[in-house]
């Protein structure tokens, strides 16, 4: 019950309110930050309790249109659990930053948040692919609105190729969906959408590999993976800060989730035969975008290509398989979930004062404003793989993972690393080194950042150093999951290995 | 006691914290106590436990504190490893590192970043402390990546001027070059020996690789990228010049005593491997003399105080990769620490001069100092006859150890022993130029310089004076770290060979007297022939590398991010997109709203599909 309270919550919050507004347009905030910490501390319950079944820590499994075998089956296992902490956590962040940003129609801004991330919560907890399907879509229309609707000058654009991106993929998966529904019940005799269900119908290679696509196209345009990745700079560029925080820290993980629950279990040959592929195109997306952002000279743009060049980390991580590459993609997700989440609010609060991205125009800003600075420079570092931070641990663990799976891509893939310090100390240098001069902005309202954004950096660096200097806390958290999703593929790929 | 390791690294971490949370507001005092009190807490802290450790006779010490991540066999963890080895380096960075944070209390007074200095600063100490005291190579990489930041952070840290940024990410890009070669290595050592803790390694290694087997080629190779990375040997060797763009103490912390002697640390460290690719072992002598010869020519063309002790540093470190080479591991680490002493010393007494001269980096706008600056004079004195390597200076001692070694090598031994000779030939003419043209003859500007003598700062010379001249009497205790390595036993060489290994330091040292004092060579005259103005540019631009490497790598990806600023890839889908409206434009045309029109179109597809019909 307490998955459906926590989408219920955020549901009806949204709701809340968009109608609380006519009252108050202070109210609509408030109320969306009520709804996230309740959620927050509601999944706080989730941790330690004792699991139910295997490795899932709660269920609940209701029928909904028995006829097509649909049923409402939502489950959380430690998986699941640590993104939807991560959701939370970063709703309430993502409230934060809006708090007087929005002033334009707060009420309905604050149910397109809240619905955005019911949809995502959805996705981390949905085991009926329908559902699953349902909730994708969910994620998908609100976020739309807020680009389309308090976005920046180029909005209806990158609304729109953010809606078509992933509405065209959506339909790819949605046709996968039900294709293999199809073959279950060709199968089994009966219709079933069911995750269980689904994962002991087998076909014929060739057709698991189309349906596999499917799902694989789908989730690695949300991660997203070049070349399926050009509608992410632009989202980011326009998005308002609470988007971008959304986008980049929980939207892009849903992809990775999905490849990690259902891309690989479903169809464990033909992930398998395919990796090779899904592991260059991993490296593809490191090396190409890390390299497109160092040429950016718009910030926003710049960090959105990085997002691009660390989500490849988990593909590599996913496509190795093995519970360290798995853990290490996880981490990536979690880290680059706070510290890209981060920088966009960064960037988001520059352009809140100086109204431009453009870094060209920027420079010295140390001198003028130390702690934004600082705060600046530790997400960077973060960024570029420090020990001793999260975003380490998540690129680490993917990359020895996957050095036995796959040598030369992994060897290729280090090198990222390379390219991630140089665009990092490079956003440094453009925006906070080097001389002062105010001579292509306005600078009145350059101020240094004021208590509620220190507040919310300030949890986000600790977050970043506890995943850092002790990521068992997490590792813990999802090992039985990942280990059980690995179990429930070895035979397959064993014997498909020996065949 | 030794329990307490762990409070080495905490006690820097602890000043860097409340420096930085604090922001600078705190009294330039208390941010000086908290700064150099820090490290000198560890130091204290580092004598006894070293006093305890060698008193309990045993070899090595482990305290474990947590697991950092444990997933299957992987299970590294904050867990510190005390041997002779880490002893010996852990005094140094907290002993000549709580000296050279003492010298800064005086050296940075007027600076307006006093306590970002210090923040930086005693976050570099708590680096370099897990990087020596990890008992694996995952927390060895902590420290390894967290003293670069700390170098990038400390180059950089006059930051308005955007050259010492270059200078900065210059040394952070190309020492992660090497870094990723190491991380490749560590990959490379889990995958196949299945631990990264660096002593069940090692025994692995030698369980399941074969002398030369490609396994330990590989895995050697790739450390020695990170090593030769860290510690500016070729060919990784062209950030540490720049990397002189940072205040001077720093370079005499981080870019002379401590943290580039990481790699030297590394391969000493993981020598087993080394010994297990024999061929990889005589590569990293053959690096060694290359650097050390090639930094050699450089530094005697230099004009700046600074880089011509950066290239010193350079040579030196030449010196201990050649014993590393030479298998005389503890050879290397002796160097390593006298090197601290007298590098330290020197780099600190720059630091004198140049604040006493307002900024004044070129020796030959100094001339005839030794009056004003009587404490940077003798502190050079006695710094350069060590780095000389003089005979009973502390640098004489180590450096024989280490010729001796490489002459000792099977087979080409004498090529290592006359290339380290002909190093140590040019060592006796760079350092003592300097001297010469800054101490000697007549001052050149800068009539008034009064030295700035604070006893912050006097006492740390004069102390480093002291280990300068005495340290090769130290006694390292490194006996059960290298058991397997040689330069133990003491080889009997001829009187010839210790009489050129003497006698050419002190060559060097005439011939300099000869062009910078006496003036008996005119080096005007020396410039003028068309042959050694070439050669000297040649030299003193570093051989040119720095060029070779904007050419082959800079430009290039510079090139590719210009030409692709706005993503190829996005281009495709315009494309598409194009298609499709232009597609709805000309189908939106037929439209029309013509009743005839759609007639005339219906039959005309009338006929065009029976007509296919019927070829069919």
């Amino acid at each position: 019950m307490i998955l459906v309270a926590l989408i219920a919550i955020l549901f009806l919050g949204g709701v809340l309110a968009w109608l609380s507004e006519r009252l108050d347009s202070k109210l609509p905030r408030v109320i969306a930050l009520a709804a996230l910490v309740l959620d927050l501390v509601l999944m706080l319950t989730l941790l330690g309790g004792d699991s139910a079944d295997g490795s899932w820590i709660v269920a609940l499994n209701v029928q909904w249109l028995p006829r097509f075998g649909i049923s409402f089956h939502l489950a959380a296992d430690g998986l699941s659990v640590l993104l939807l902490l991560l959701t939370a956590f970063l709703g309430v962040i993502a409230v934060g930053s809006a708090w007087s940003e929005i002033t334009e129609r707060p009420g309905f801004f604050y149910f397109n948040l809240l619905w955005t991330l019911a949809g995502v919560l959805g996705v981390f907890t949905a085991l009926d692919l329908f559902l699953f399907f349902f909730f994708w879509e969910v994620m998908l229309i609100p976020m739309y609105f807020i680009i389309a609707i308090w976005g920046h000058e180029n909005k209806n654009y990158a609304a729109m190729k953010f809606f078509l991106f992933t509405q065209v993929t959506g339909m790819l998966m949605l046709v996968s969906i039900l294709t293999l529904a199809y073959f279950h019940y060709v199968q089994f005799g009966f219709f079933s959408f069911d995750y269980f269900d689904l994962l002991n119908v087998s076909t014929s290679s060739t057709i698991e590999m189309w349906i596999m696509l499917g799902f694989f196209v789908a989730f690695t345009t949300k991660l997203p993976i070049v070349p399926f990745h050009s509608w992410l700079p632009d989202a980011h560029s326009q998005a308002p800060t609470a988007g971008s925080v959304i986008l980049a820290g929980v939207l892009l993980k849903t992809g990775a989730y999905g490849l990690i629950r259902f891309a690989v279990p479903l169809f464990p040959e033909a992930s398998m035969n395919f990796a090779p592929i899904a592991m260059a195109l991993a490296v593809l997306s490191i090396l190409y975008c890390a390299k497109l952002a160092f040429a950016q000279t718009d910030l926003k743009r710049l960090i959105a290509y990085t997002s691009v060049s660390h989500m490849g980390f988990v593909l590599l991580g996913v496509y190795a398989w093995n519970e360290i590459a798995l853990q290490g993609a996880v981490m990536t997700m979690l880290a680059h979930g706070l510290s890209a989440a981060a920088l966009f609010m960064l960037a988001g609060s520059l352009q809140h004062r100086i109204h431009t991205r453009d870094m060209r125009d920027m420079g010295g800003f140390w001198a003028k404003v130390p702690r934004m600075s600082a705060v600046a420079l530790f997400f960077s570092i973060a960024a570029l793989g420090m020990p001793g931070l999260g975003n380490f641990i998540g690129e680490f663990l993917a990359l020895l993972g996957a050095f036995s799976s796959n040598l030369p891509m992994t060897v290729i893939a280090t090198f990222g690393l390379i390219f991630a310090s140089v665009y990092s100390l490079w956003v440094i240098q453009k925006i906070f080194h080097g001389e002062y001069s105010n001579s292509k902005f306005d600078d009145s309202h350059l101020i240094d950042l004021n208590r509620r954004e220190l507040a919310y950096f300030g949890a986000m660096i600790l977050g970043l150093v506890w995943m850092g200097m002790y990521p068992q806390s997490f590792l813990d958290l999802s090992a039985a999951a990942l280990q059980e999703l690995l179990a429930g593929t070895q035979e397959l790929v064993s014997t498909v290995v020996q065949n | 006691m030794q329990d307490l390791i762990w409070l080495l690294p905490t006690f820097p971490m602890l000043g860097f914290l409340s420096l930085v949370l604090t922001g600078g507001s705190l009294p330039r005092k208390i941010v000086a106590v908290i700064g150099a009190g820090s490290v000198g807490l560890s130091f204290l802290s580092a004598v006894l436990i070293s006093a305890q450790f060698l008193a309990s006779g045993e070899d090595y010490f482990v305290k474990e504190l947590w697991v950092w991540m444990a997933i299957g066999e992987f299970t590294p963890g904050f867990n510190f490893y005390l041997d002779g080895l880490s002893l010996v380096m852990m005094l140094i960075i907290t002993g000549v590192g709580f000296l050279i944070h003492l010298y800064s209390t005086g050296f940075m007074v007027d600076d307006p970043a006093y306590s970002r200095f210090f923040a930086y600063m005693n976050l570099f100490v708590a680096a370099m402390l897990m990087l020596v005291l990890g008992d694996n190579l995952v927390l060895l990489y902590l420290g390894w990546e967290g003293v670069g930041l700390c170098s990038y952070l400390l180059i950089g840290f006059w930051y308005e001027n955007p050259d010492n940024g270059y200078a900065a990410r210059k040394a952070f890009v190309v020492t992660r070059v090497g870094d990723t070669a190491m991380a490749i290595g560590l990959f490379l050592l889990f995958t196949q020996l299945g631990t990264l803790n660096i002593q069940d390694m090692l025994q692995a290694a030698q369980q399941q690789w074969a002398m030369g087997s490609p396994l330990a080629i590989a895995a050697a190779l790739l450390l020695l990228g990170g090593a030769v990375g860290k510690s500016a040997q070729l060919p990784l060797q062209t950030w540490l010049p720049d990397a002189m763009a940072g205040p001077t103490p720093i370079s005499a912390l981080i870019h002379a005593a401590t943290m580039v002697t990481a790699g030297v640390y590394l391969v000493a460290r993981t020598h087993v491997l080394f010994e297990l690719a024999p061929r990889v072992q005589m590569l990293v002598a053959f690096v060694g003399l290359a650097t050390l010869l090639m930094a050699g020519f450089t530094a005697m063309t230099q004009r700046d105080i600074k880089r011509i002790l950066a290239y010193s540093t350079i040579s030196q470190i030449g010196y201990m990769f050649l014993a590393l080479g030479a298998g005389a591991w503890s050879a290397a680490v002796f160097h390593l620490m006298t090197h601290a002493f007298f590098k330290a010393l020197l780099f600190l007494a720059a630091g004198t001069v140049i604040l006493s001269l307002h900024h004044e980096h070129d020796i030959f706008k100094m001339g005839g100092k030794r009056k004003q600056l009587p404490i940077a004079f003798w502190s050079f004195i006695i710094g350069s006859a060590a780095l000389a390597a003089l005979p009973f200076t502390s640098g004489f001692y180590s450096k024989d150890e280490i010729l001796l070694a490489a002459l000792a090598v099977e087979g080409p031994g004498m090529l290592l022993w006359i290339g380290g000779v002909i190093g140590a030939f040019f060592t006796g003419i760079y350092s003592f130029r300097l001297v010469f043209v800054v101490f000697f003859g007549d001052s050149q500007g800068h009539h008034e310089a009064k030295e700035e003598a604070h006893w912050s700062m006097a006492a740390p010379l004069m102390l480093l004076m002291v280990l300068a001249l005495l340290g090769g009497w130290i006694q390292v205790p490194l006996d059960a770290v290298f058991s397997s390595g040689a330069g133990h036993e003491e080889a009997h060489v001829s009187l010839l060979v210790h009489a050129v290994m003497i006698a050419a330091p002190f060559l060097g040292i005439g011939v300099s007297y000869l062009f910078f004092m006496s003036k008996v060579f005119d080096l005007d005259k020396l410039m003028a022939n068309p042959l050694a103005n070439s050669l000297h540019r040649f030299w003193f631009s570093g051989w040119g590398m720095d060029a070779l490497y904007q050419r082959i790598f800079v430009n290039p990806f510079l090139y590719l991010a210009r030409i692709n600023r706005s993503d190829l890839i996005d281009s495709f889908y315009a494309l598409l997109v194009s298609i499709t409206r232009s597609a709805h434009l000309m189908l939106a045309r037929t439209q029309t709203g013509y009743l005839g029109w759609y007639a005339l179109s219906m039959a005309a597809g009338l006929v065009l599909i029976i007509s296919l019909g019927v070829m069919l």
